[in-house]
């Protein structure tokens, strides 16, 4: 197998695959190509509903399968791999692709087949890839993507004269139109032959490689598209010196709108429609413990999660309309210079402004961003920004220490204290970013290299898949991680029973808990109670208001002004501050932490990410306290 | 076909940056370690490849480069490592 990848001119004499039914059957066939080439339309297009995301054992790459079914019922496997411009692997990503693709993957299984996934519209230079992977040997379909563009642009390709200068199968397609996706399917059912792979140039010679690429592309008949006009007509506007950075800020207005507007009442919707099912539940069950485990742990716990399911659905359609669109690539160039000022770059920015809503999302987003390191130091400053669950803290604590009153005419104190709890986050995350890529993840020179793809329609297959796709693993990370915690932070609420009823939360497991760490947080002006609160909040941040209610003894949905009156009893002036710096700085989030090991592939980076921000909380908190004292 | 009249139209020793908007020049060499720089081929900056400045971020960096039917943009620390010899047409900005 492996000689066979390394040698030219093997597979001179086709050599037909045994169908040996049943082995070949569970075999995949790999998906490969280019970045921007279309390879993830087709794979939806191949695939449809019938996919699976999940990452490859001990890395971060991620894996999609899906299943095709031809004509006659039979379901091929399909393995989207990570885009690549080579085989010659230099990124993780192209690791892996490589490693399956060679079958030196033991989770993966060598691919029966390739479907090798090309734009028509820059044929010479993608025809390149074509090279490494016809020398593996394996039978492979070569697949011209974007044909409709290709002929609305005036260009043109023989396909036949470059299947037969290949020789291997060759399909001019259009992913997005799904214009000739039948020659895959018959493809994937006819018989597979390997490649009969000619004179292919040296492999490792970047220049050889794309002179033969030249070659077999002239003798094609290939005919280069003309420019694409409205891409650059498009460009002028958005990056032009002065329009371009305003369009830049209306996105960034309008994805904050969305997050901060539009999608309020639909997680208002959702948080009701919680608590009314709760009622109904209490209302139907006999008074037990496990009504209560159902209904104020599970129940509770599904519903934290749910509700900021809205803005995270969002959020993905807005990254979806930006990527697939080929302005996200734009917004990357124009935020660069001042992302690089923090020791990051432009591919960063969306996932830290999403980070606004919801870490877990942001930190899905970061995949766009291909060099690790710029990726591993965006998602550890990711939970920094001021995330939708710490804002009910926020105004909670805020209404009841800091009096309402106008500065300057305009702003209310309230306004300024909410402003500088964001802008504490956002300092905290440029200085930890800078203080990051200058030490444990210094990239040297990082090498900035982003391809402008053509701007495209995106369309609503994409779109909905990919919303289907990221909610799927924002729910069962996010969703198993916090059901777990909310179970057992309900059962440290609930234990030791005291005549067969849970106990005042102050004597129960939580409390003594609350206890145990008083002494670590007596410094910063924090008792007991706000012990259990920090406690719980683990779950979710906003789960602290809740507790508190809890304990105070008082009905979480009311809270407002009473809430407000314990409070004040229980901390100093000094104290809220502390706790709000708190807030501001710690990683008070379980389900964070369940998306930073899946997307690190590892417990390292979030074990030091919550030590190091816990420290900081820590130490912000107990200055803050010394400043007002 | 390209027409070199004059002294001015053919620079030697330029590198990336010093291609204004419109401006177009023929690869010589990549200056940086091997890695970086095949990766930088595979996306088409080959040594002969005409190269064409486009437009750029604000303050001009990074900037879009046409190179190979692509557009890829760099930033000035990788632009300046890429040794190309200037074709400036006359009139063309």
């Amino acid at each position: 197998m492996s000689d066979c990848a390394s040698c030219h001119d093997c597979g001179a004499t086709p050599v037909l695959e045994i169908p040996s039914s049943d082995a070949a059957s569970t075999r995949p066939v790999a998906l490969v190509g280019p970045p921007n080439s279309g390879k993830t339309t087709l794979f939806n297009r191949l695939t449809g509903m019938r996919q699976k995301v999940a990452n490859f054992p001990g890395v971060t790459v991620e894996q999609h399968t899906g299943i095709a079914e031809l004509a006659d019922g039979r379901a091929v496997p399909i393995i989207d791999l990570p885009g690549l411009y080579s085989l010659s692997p230099r990124s993780e990503d192209e690791q892996v692709a490589h490693d399956v693709l060679k079958g030196l993957r033991p989770d993966t299984p060598k691919p029966e087949a390739i479907l090798l996934v090309l734009d028509s519209t820059n044929l010479s230079r993608h025809l390149m890839l074509a090279a490494p992977i016809l020398a593996l040997g394996v039978p492979t379909l070569i697949i011209l993507n974007m044909a409709d563009d290709l002929r609305n642009r005036g260009g043109r390709v023989d396909v036949e004269a470059l299947a037969a200068k290949l020789g291997a199968p060759v399909a001019l397609v259009s992913a997005r139109q799904g214009e000739g996706i039948e020659q895959v399917f018959d493809f994937l059912a006819g018989a597979m032959a390997k490649p009969l792979a000619r004179e292919l140039p040296v492999l490792q010679d970047v220049p050889k490689c794309r002179e033969w690429a030249g070659r077999v592309g002239s003798h094609a008949r290939y005919h280069a598209p003309a420019p694409p006009k409205w891409t650059h007509r498009l460009d002028r506007v958005f990056l032009h010196p002065v329009a371009g950075p305003l369009v830049f800020l209306a996105v960034v207005v309008a994805v904050f709108q969305t997050i901060f507007t539009a999608a309020v009442p639909l997680m208002d919707g959702v948080r009701r429609l919680f608590e009314i099912t709760g009622r109904w539940l209490t209302a139907a069950l006999p008074d037990s413990l496990f009504r209560s485990l159902l209904v104020d742990g599970v129940w509770t716990g599904v519903g934290s999660v749910l509700v900021f399911l809205p803005q995270v659905l969002l959020l993905f359609l807005f990254i979806g309309i930006l990527e697939d669109s080929g302005y996200l690539a734009r917004a990357a160039l124009i935020a660069d210079r001042t992302m690089a000022r923090a020791g990051l770059q432009g591919k960063s920015f969306i996932p830290l402004l999403s980070a606004y809503a919801c870490a877990v999302p942001a930190i899905l987003a970061t995949r766009t961003i291909e060099n690790k390191r710029d990726r591993f130091a965006t998602i550890l400053i990711a939970p920094f920004m001021t995330c939708s669950a710490r804002l009910p803290v926020y105004t909670l604590v805020i209404a009841a220490f800091i009096p309402e009153h106008q500065m300057l005419g305009v702003l209310s104190t309230r306004a300024v204290a909410l402003l500088g709890l964001y802008a504490l986050g956002f300092v905290a995350a440029v200085a930890t970013a800078k203080a990051l890529k200058s030490s444990i993840l210094k990239s040297g020179r990082t090498q900035f290299l982003l391809e402008m793809p053509s701007y495209r329609w995106p369309t609503w297959q994409s779109l909905g898949l990919r919303l289907l796709d990221r909610s799927k693993i924002f729910l069962w990370r996010a969703g198993t991680v916090i059901l777990l915690v909310t179970v057992v932070l309900w059962t440290l609420a609930h234990l030791p029973l005291q005549g067969g009823h849970a106990p005042a939360i102050a004597d129960s497991l939580a409390g003594r808990a609350g206890r145990l760490i008083e002494p670590f947080i007596k410094p910063l002006g924090f008792n007991w109670k706000i012990g259990i609160g920090l406690v719980t909040s683990l779950a979710a941040r906003e789960t602290i208001i809740g507790t508190l209610g809890a304990i105070y003894g008082m009905d979480p949905a009311s809270h407002g002004v009473a809430l407000q009156k314990a409070i004040q009893h229980d901390l100093t002036p000094g104290g809220a501050l502390a706790l709000l710096v708190f807030f501001a700085f710690a990683m008070q989030c379980i389900s964070t932490i369940a998306v930073v090991r899946r997307e690190t592939g590892g417990w390292k980076w979030p074990a030091l990410q919550f030590a190091y921000m816990g420290a900081l909380a820590w130490v912000g908190a107990f200055l803050a306290k010394s400043l007002i004292a | 076909m390209l027409q070199l009249n004059g002294n001015n139209d053919l620079i030697g020793d330029a590198t990336l940056m010093d291609l204004r908007r419109g401006d177009a020049a023929v690869l010589q060499g990549i200056d940086l370690p091997k890695d970086e720089a095949r990766r930088l081929m595979e996306v088409g900056f080959l040594p002969g490849a005409r190269i064409t400045a486009g437009l750029s971020a604000p303050g001009g960096d990074p900037r879009v480069f046409r190179v190979d039917g692509s557009e890829i943009a760099l930033r000035r620390d990788t632009a300046r490592r890429l040794k190309v010899r200037l074709e400036r047409t006359p009139g063309t900005r």
